[in-house]
């Protein structure tokens, strides 16, 4: 019942992590990579010790391949991104490079490869949304006393941008950081953690559907609380569990899922979190405000 | 009683089955030797995706402008033929060749894309594909003084592409090509390039002889000439032949490389991915090293917090693992990190369904149900929302999976697996486990039990006594 006594104090906290994580992204920006925006990356190790950032500049500044960024990478490497360069543009840049390096990967992606990564995208996250929001009306169809079942899909999206909006906020963040770029799996991790996010909250909400079949409690106040403290330990031991498998991802696995694995961490918090303290609190403010409307 | 303890021993029959299967052909593919022929066991190894293993992904557009849209996935799929040809002469383990079709999201762009395992030389893996040569036939061209062209190559000279302007194109190419045959002139030994053509190929071929009868007729390759013969009859039954002052190794690689296919259609290199041996092997072992302790740490979490429900749980996140790994191994999954990500997350969530059914389960225990009643009602009560709570996991899934590029669907297909999967072993053979301890009593050890966390299950102790 502490939640639902003091939901003002937590809608509001809420409201401050979702408005600092739109300051993190207007300030700190979102990093697109060559995922998107086409481009060449190429990520090259040398044997004995690297030369200096100045000197790699330089050696490929002459072949007029257009602007570079040369960056340390690991102990002995440096990744260099170029526009999309060709195969013969490539080769030349490792020629000048010396005989001391090795390639360790290369990347090129078209602008109509990159554009296509941007369509997909948006479709995908339009049906993910939709195809959630339809799933949440048609399973709480019958539950439509005293919150209409629709409403709970419109939380339920309300509380899916609240957890998108943070985990953008700690990649934005992370961005500054490390440099972390939105690619590819950043278009996975912002799917998966809307359908973790809805996954928690409908737990969440079965049970306030169960509760208001079964009667028990008087006020509609009193079953959001009472089904949030029956259900709350599952959805930290849940929440534990996913975040322990992340943790190890971030930790031990490869070095390319980590921003990835570090993104949806905060996406399962933060997800868990506001299906707890966000979602069920705004059930009951919903509700009393349409009692108030009825009054007047 | 006797019923659910033969089904767990079933079950974990199966599971040590299993087990030994995805063991034992790892173990075999990893020791056979590099030529050995691949039988038995070692037939189902893991699929790597490239990021893991190694090795190029490219991506082409295809120019079909000049292609019949009622032609286009005939040629499409003839293009496919060709590079998967191609790019079978060099040896390359495995290669992918798919085509991805135009569509809304990419613009129309028909592609290909060709993924090659253990190839981590750009270079020569272009070169191999690019290297297939264009062939066509064309007439001369009936207006005699046309516009020459004149273009200006990369290197900034000026080109008067006479031939060009002097012969027009048909629509015979290469595509119809059956066969190319290296032969030798009887009378001079020199040698010659027969050509077969197919069917529909020999037709276009009879119509352009009938129709140039003393007039030449030139074959072009790679958009030059290579010989322009003179048709003094018409031919039919498409066999034609290209003498056009080749050395026998000439004509021989024109051969080669003719019978591995000529392009249908032309196309241009969009983006490349390559990444080296060494960073893939990295990358396998952190995921696999990852997935070891994510599955051990939760493995503890859920004995030391869920006791004995804990540990029935444990064994059932262990066939649920074996399951996958099976299932990676048999249908087969191609795996990437990103997917390998997939299965870590899914190990966690698998857990989810015994973790609400457990909770559910000492609920009712406190309610005073007795134990079997309450496994009994755990399950039933929690199963809707393990239902409703897994659909939209699935949702996700399956959009993912529908829209995603590869990496995406590597990815998605894992995860929508994992979370199928993951529902049948939380929720059948956790219960089947459960019910054949057949534990009837209720006291204060199995209070215990099948407590959690700091409180026990059973109705006095949960509500006085904290641990």
């Amino acid at each position: 019942m502490f939640i639902i006594k003091h939901k003002k104090i937590f809608v509001t906290i809420s409201a401050v992590l979702v408005s600092l994580s739109i300051l993190s992204i207007i300030f700190f920006g979102l990093n697109f990579g060559i995922d998107f925006k086409g481009g060449s990356l190429l990520e090259v190790e040398y044997t004995t010790s690297r030369p200096e950032q100045k000197i790699i500049e330089d050696t490929i500044k002459p072949l007029s391949i257009g602007e570079i960024l040369v960056q340390p990478m690991g102990e002995k490497g440096y990744s260099i991104k170029t526009r999309d360069i060709n195969e013969l543009e490539r080769s030349s840049v490792m020629k000048a490079l010396g005989s001391d390096v090795t390639e360790k990967s290369f990347t090129s992606i078209g602008p109509s490869v990159g554009a296509e990564l941007v369509r997909k995208s948006i479709i995908s996250f339009i049906l993910v949304a939709l195809g959630i929001i339809f799933w949440i009306a048609f399973s709480f169809r019958k539950v439509s006393k005293p919150v209409s079942s629709w409403k709970y899909g419109l939380i339920a999206i309300v509380s899916l941008i609240h957890d998108v909006t943070i985990s953008a906020g700690v990649f934005a963040f992370l961005g500054h950081l490390i440099g972390a770029e939105v690619d590819t799996l950043f278009v996975v991790a912002v799917m998966t953690i809307l359908g973790l996010s809805v996954s928690d909250t409908i737990v969440v909400f079965d049970r306030i559907r169960e509760n208001i079949r079964v009667g028990h409690f008087k006020t509609f106040e009193e079953t959001v609380g009472r089904s949030i403290s029956q259900v709350y330990i599952r959805s930290i031991a849940t929440a534990s569990t996913v975040i322990i498998a992340l943790l190890a991802l971030v930790f031990f696995g490869p070095v390319s899922t980590r921003v990835f694995a570090i993104m949806l961490t905060a996406g399962m918090f933060f997800g868990t979190y506001s299906s707890i303290f966000l979602a069920s609190p705004l059930l009951v403010i919903f509700n009393n405000l349409q009692k108030k409307k009825a009054k007047n | 009683m006797w019923k659910t303890r033969i089904a767990t021993l079933l079950i974990l029959l199966l599971g040590i089955g299993l087990g030994f299967f995805v063991y034992k052909s790892e173990v075999r593919h990893r020791n056979l030797a590099k030529d050995a022929k691949i039988t038995g066991l070692a037939k189902y190894p893991f699929k790597l995706g490239l990021d893991l293993s190694g090795g190029t992904h490219l991506v082409y557009k295809a120019d079909v402008s000049l292609i019949d849209s009622t032609e286009l996935k005939n040629s499409m799929d003839a293009l496919r033929d060709v590079i998967e040809r191609r790019v079978n002469v060099f040896g390359v383990s495995e290669p992918i060749v798919q085509v991805q079709n135009g569509g809304f999201s990419n613009a129309g762009e028909e592609r290909l894309i060709v993924d090659l395992p253990g190839v981590t030389d750009v270079s020569k893996a272009i070169e191999m594909i690019g290297q297939t040569p264009m062939l066509d036939f064309r007439t001369e061209n009936p207006i005699t003084d046309a516009p020459q062209e004149v273009t200006v190559d990369k290197d900034g000279k000026v080109v008067l592409d006479m031939y060009a302007s002097k012969y027009i194109k048909t629509d015979l190419t290469g595509r119809f090509l059956d066969k190319a045959i290296l032969e030798f002139n009887q009378t001079t030994g020199e040698p010659v390039v027969s050509l077969q053509f197919d069917a529909e190929g020999s037709l276009l071929f009879e119509k352009i002889t009938k129709e140039n009868v003393g007039k030449s007729v030139a074959i072009f390759l790679d958009g030059t000439p290579i010989s322009i013969p003179t048709v003094n009859e018409t031919i039919t039954g498409g066999r034609a032949q290209i003498s056009g002052n080749f050395t026998p190794t000439e004509a021989k690689t024109l051969v080669g490389r003719l019978n591995s296919g000529a392009l249908p259609v032309p196309i241009s290199l969009v983006s490349t991915q390559t990444i080296g041996p060494s960073l893939g092997v990295l990358a396998t072992s952190a995921g696999v090293k990852a997935a070891l302790i994510g599955f051990l740490a939760i493995a503890l979490f859920l004995m030391i917090w869920y006791r004995l429900p804990g540990m029935i749980a444990v064994l059932a996140l262990s066939m649920y693992v074996i399951i996958m790994l099976s299932i990676f191994k048999l249908v087969p999954v191609i795996l990437t990190a990103a997917g390998i990500a997939g299965f870590i997350i899914s190990i966690g969530i698998a857990v989810d369904a015994n973790v609400l059914i457990f909770e559910r389960i000492k609920e009712e225990l406190r309610n005073g149900d007795g134990i079997l009643d309450s496994i009994h009602h755990g399950f039933k009560r929690a199963w809707l929302s393990v239902r409703d709570s897994n659909i939209s996991s699935m949702i996700t899934a399956i959009i993912l999976f529908w829209f995603g590029t590869s990496l995406i669907k590597g990815f998605a297909l894992v995860f929508l697996i994992g979370v199928l999967i993951s529902m049948i072993s939380a929720i059948s053979i956790t219960r089947i486990f459960l019910y054949s301890l057949n534990i009837k009593k209720k006291n204060k050890l199995t209070g215990f039990l099948f407590g959690s966390g700091f409180s026990n299950a059973s109705t006095v102790t949960a509500t006085a006594v904290q641990k």
